[in-house]
């Protein structure tokens, strides 16, 4: 179970366009902090600043080996990030289940 | 019946939910604005239940839901119409509250019914300001969670 903390800094990080952005870029393979810095017109400390709300919240690891410190997409975390469109379904699914249930007896009742 | 139902996201600011169910539109369009209907169906997340249901359905008319859950907590959604044309379609605003009326969102919703050989098509469009803002709707989807997030919320607000 994901706690609410947790659901606040996934929030969080997916909040932002550049955030998004940089998850989009690590999606098709790690990068280090100055190649994510290139594309967006932002200086190395914008960058990871952003970093590390997404370090944070677990959706992206830096590798502490070496200089180039490559940042890499967390996969299960972006996966159970998903699990939320699953939920909102659910949501929806669920209330519609008991529209379904009412609706039969609103017609045994020949309304 | 299920496997009617499809969830797109069709734009950068929308949400599109749509949904066959086994009955009449005449039906499904009472069962969506009757409070006394609503209040059977629209229960919220597990353990919810609503206990206020307005609903002034004409253009310009605001409607109001309230959900409470043992213990205390209540959320709402409450805002006005823009159109009813009935058994066809309903544009309105939908705002979302939490506890003392701190504000968690708003979404403009179109209900588009349809019927089809005996069949009645619901279509759903939940517009939001920005992205972002949608980006939030679907992650602040959980059932559980939802409930335990706002929870926390409240803490915090009361902590402050």
């Amino acid at each position: 179970m994901i706690t609410s903390e947790r659901l606040d800094t996934i929030f969080t990080a997916f909040a932002d366009p550049t955030r998004r952005a940089i998850l989009a870029r690590l999606a098709i393979g790690e990068a280090t902090v100055l190649e994510l810095a290139e594309p967006f017109a932002m200086t190395q400390p914008a960058i990871s600043r952003h970093l590390k709300v997404l370090v944070k919240a677990g959706l992206i690891s830096q590798s502490r080996d070496a200089q180039r410190r490559p940042c890499r997409i967390e996969v299960k975390a972006i996966e159970e990030a998903a699990d939320y469109l699953d939920n909102y379904r659910r949501m929806w699914e669920s209330s519609f289940e008991r529209l379904d249930d009412l609706l039969e007896e609103l017609k045994e009742d020949g309304i | 019946m299920n496997n009617t139902f499809n969830l797109t996201t069709p734009s950068d600011l929308e949400i599109v939910v749509t949904r066959d169910f086994d009955a009449s539109l005449n039906l499904v369009w009472q069962a969506m604005t009757k409070p006394e209907l609503l209040k059977r169906w629209l229960t919220g997340p597990p353990g919810w239940e609503m206990v206020i249901c307005e609903n002034d359905l004409q253009a310009g008319g605001a409607f109001r839901h309230v959900w409470s859950i043992e213990g205390g907590s209540e959320m709402s959604m409450h805002g006005t119409y823009d159109e009813v044309t009935p058994m066809v379609r309903m544009v309105r605003l939908e705002k979302f509250e939490f506890g003392g009326g701190v504000q968690i969102g708003e979404q403009h919703a179109t209900a588009i019914l349809n019927e089809i050989g005996g069949k009645t098509k619901l279509t759903i469009t939940l517009r939001y300001a920005n992205k972002e803002a949608r980006d939030a709707a679907l992650v602040s989807g959980m059932e559980d969670g939802m409930a335990a997030s706002y929870t926390h919320l409240d803490d915090l607000l009361a902590s402050q």
